[in-house]
């Protein structure tokens, strides 16, 4: 099927050399960083992980938030979605290759990575993020692969595939749950070490990550015939809502822990992002709160909820919400204050935003493809095309002849 | 003085011996030649330190314990907050941060501590470290393989005490290639470094040079001997140890 990935119109391929440029551009710095080492980067002693991380542990959330298409359609036969599930699938596969990159580009001998395989070592967390990582990479693979050739030959999808796509399912889950171990259990890291960091991970991963996915599909849409069917649209949504909700209270539940039982190291992190911090982290920190309420209301409006024109919107501010706490203030508050109680700042430096450009083109660009193939298989077979009248071929359309074609 | 200890501490040791040299043991069954252990190596079955802080609390004195270690292990002088260092010093709200009170005896308040790798009897670096590129030795020692690490710096983010350093750039450009110790390696850039407790010298049957240069303030031996110095000074003088509420046990003890 990668033959698809090559025939393509000229804003195809105008949007892949772009991509290229892009890659070339950041490969460039991480050449730099390779020279001289990771004293480019804006990490120190004290905070010693920092974007490269931190956007690993954002991006584990949207590889693992594609479950939140292929669950209902697997356990709870809810065939609205199928014709989504492929695109869950090959979104996880884009962000499990990015994860593993942005690991390489953050560690400071690369050529002895494989280390971690000839001295396997269990009691390391990172050992077990590497193997799920790259489980789920080649379970999606194999997944989504099988299934969408099946398709393409109208055939029904293979049996022995099934067992693969329960065991991605669970698998999901344990990506987030292990990448959040990453963090918790680190003695004197009071940020991280509470007992529902991987349930924050989980819920923001399970918002965070099908907004992505819908705001990347709503631009397929725009550039291909396909079309999301309604009901699985709003019913992704409704997800996006749940979780965001629930990971704001899981959110909550920290703020209370630390400040009613009034202990120093869980309120100092909480203290510092919110207050003392830098202005401009501290306003970013705020940023998060004030867009995550603005996007939970908007969700759980029915009227704003299933307004098209409102919800990318929606999603966007959503999206920066997640990835403000999650991406940036779980890290820095994590590091600080640091184990002496004094602060040090921690901001990247363009190089290491150039290099994290450069990951995310390569995702871009792999996303670009594998859904190019989807879509256009999709067109061949007529699953999920746009209707005249705007509908998916999946919703039983109920619009009138007259009407398709006053709209055309 | 120095005699008598080393006799002791050899004593104490020899049922752990060997194992200085431990890490070794792949070389050896690769079939090269059979290492041998130096035979005035010192051993013991836990080493730790006793700082007596009483006597060590200045800057100035402390500085020099520094640069001392920091010329025998090829430390690399780097500014700012991507430096490197094995020891240093640091006020007590920060080398203690949860054992404060707003009423303390100022003579200790103002007092500046030594700094250096706990050598933690649980140590979180190890259990972290992906690689076993920090691994714990049979006598407690927290050492590291510097051409095993990956600088994936898990262990930065795992010890609760900062005691480690990053090389993000290449060392050797901090430091002064006229006045290297020739006896100790230089690192690369990308990997983690800490203090060893000198296992190099122990190895020849010498202290750290921290506590030999320290004149009588910084005490060395063997936790699990009950007749050895440190517990001699530990049984004498009340003691405390950075966090401990962070489970790890540090093996370095602080004399108040
Ligand atoms: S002080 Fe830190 S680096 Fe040293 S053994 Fe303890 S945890 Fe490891
Ligand atoms: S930086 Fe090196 S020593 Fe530290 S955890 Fe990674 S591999 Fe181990
Ligand atoms: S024990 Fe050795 S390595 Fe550690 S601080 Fe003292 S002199 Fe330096």
């Amino acid at each position: 099927m990668l033959e698809l990935a090559l025939k393509g119109s000229k804003r195809y391929y105008g949007w892949i050399a772009f991509l290229l440029v892009l890659i070339a551009i950041g490969f460039a710095a991480y050449v730099n960083q390779l020279m001289v080492g990771l004293k480019t980067t804006g990490m120190g002693r004290d905070v010693s992980w920092g974007f490269y991380i931190s956007q690993l542990t954002y991006l584990v959330g949207l590889a693992a938030s594609g479950v939140m298409i292929v669950l209902p359609n697997y356990f709870h036969s809810y065939k609205t979605n199928k014709h989504m599930v492929i695109f869950g699938e090959f979104m996880a596969i884009a962000a499990c290759v990015m994860c593993l990159l942005f690991v390489i580009v953050d560690i400071g001998q690369p050529q002895r990575m494989m280390n971690m395989i000839f001295h396997p070592t269990p009691n390391s967390i990172l050992f077990w993020d590497m193997i799920v990582i790259n489980g789920y990479l080649f379970l999606n693979l194999l997944c989504g692969w099988t299934c969408l050739q099946a398709d393409r030959q109208h055939l029904p999808h293979p049996k022995w595939v099934k067992p693969f796509i329960y065991t991605s399912i669970i698998w999901a889950f344990s990506i987030h749950t292990v990448t959040a171990f990453l963090y918790q259990g680190l003695p004197g890291r009071h940020y991280w070490l509470t007992a529902i960091l991987a349930a924050r991970f989980l819920a923001s991963a399970f918002c965070a990550g099908p907004a992505i996915l819908i705001l990347v599909l709503l631009v397929t849409e725009k550039v291909t015939t396909f079309k999301m069917p309604k009901n699985a649209l709003s019913t992704l949504v409704k997800i996006v809502m749940y979780a965001m909700c629930i990971n704001m209270f899981f959110f909550l539940l920290e703020v209370f822990t630390a400040f009613y039982s009034n202990i120093p190291g869980h309120m100092h992190p909480l203290l510092y992002l919110f207050a003392h911090a830098s202005t401009g982290l501290v306003t970013l920190m705020w940023t998060f709160i004030v867009f995550a309420a603005i996007s939970i209301t908007l969700l759980v409006t029915p009227r704003f909820r299933n307004n098209l024109k409102l919800l990318p919107w929606t999603l966007v501010l959503l999206i920066i919400a997640t990835w403000l706490d999650k991406g940036l203030g779980l890290l820095i508050g994590g590091f600080n204050p640091t184990p002496f109680d004094t602060i040090t700042p921690y901001w990247p430096t363009g190089k290491e935003l150039l290099v994290s450009m450069m990951i995310y083109s390569i995702g871009a660009l792999i996303v670009t493809v594998l859904f190019k193939i989807a879509t256009e298989v999709k067109e061949e077979v007529g699953h999920s095309q746009r209707l005249a009248c705007g509908c998916s071929s999946e919703d039983g359309c109920t619009c009138t002849g007259e009407e398709a074609a006053a709209e055309a | 003085m120095k005699n008598s200890r080393r006799t002791f501490i050899k004593l104490a040791g020899i049922a752990a011996a060997g194992l200085a040299l431990a890490p070794r043991k792949g070389l050896a069954a690769e079939g090269h030649e059979p290492v041998k252990v130096n035979a005035t190596a010192i051993h013991a079955k836990h080493w730790a330190m006793v700082i007596d802080t009483t006597k060590l609390n200045t800057a100035e004195a402390i500085n020099k314990l520094a640069a001392a270690c920091h010329h025998d292990h090829n430390v690399p002088h780097i500014e700012g907050k991507q430096e490197v260092k094995w020891l240093w010093h640091d006020t007590y709200p920060h080398t203690f941060p949860e054992q404060e009170n707003p009423h303390m005896a100022e003579e200790v308040h103002e007092r500046v501590f030594p700094l250096l790798c706990n050598h933690c009897q649980n140590p979180p670096c190890v259990r972290v470290c992906p690689t076993k590129a920090t691994f714990q030795r049979p006598d407690g020692i927290v050492a590291m393989d510097y051409h095993r690490c990956i600088g994936c710096r898990y262990c930065m983010a795992g010890c609760p005490y900062g005691s480690r350093s990053f090389n993000w750039g290449d060392p050797r450009l901090g430091l002064d290639l006229g006045n290297l110790n020739p006896e100790f390696p230089t690192r690369m850039r990308g990997v983690v470094e800490k203090c060893n407790f000198c296992v190099e010298r122990l190895a020849v049957g010498k202290l750290p040079v921290c506590v030999e240069a320290s004149e009588g303030a910084m005490h060395f031996g063997d936790l699990m001997d009950p007749d050895s110095e440190v517990r001699k000074v530990l049984r004498e003088k009340f003691t405390i140890r950075r966090k401990p509420s962070a489970g790890t046990e540090p093996s370095v003890y602080y004399i108040i």
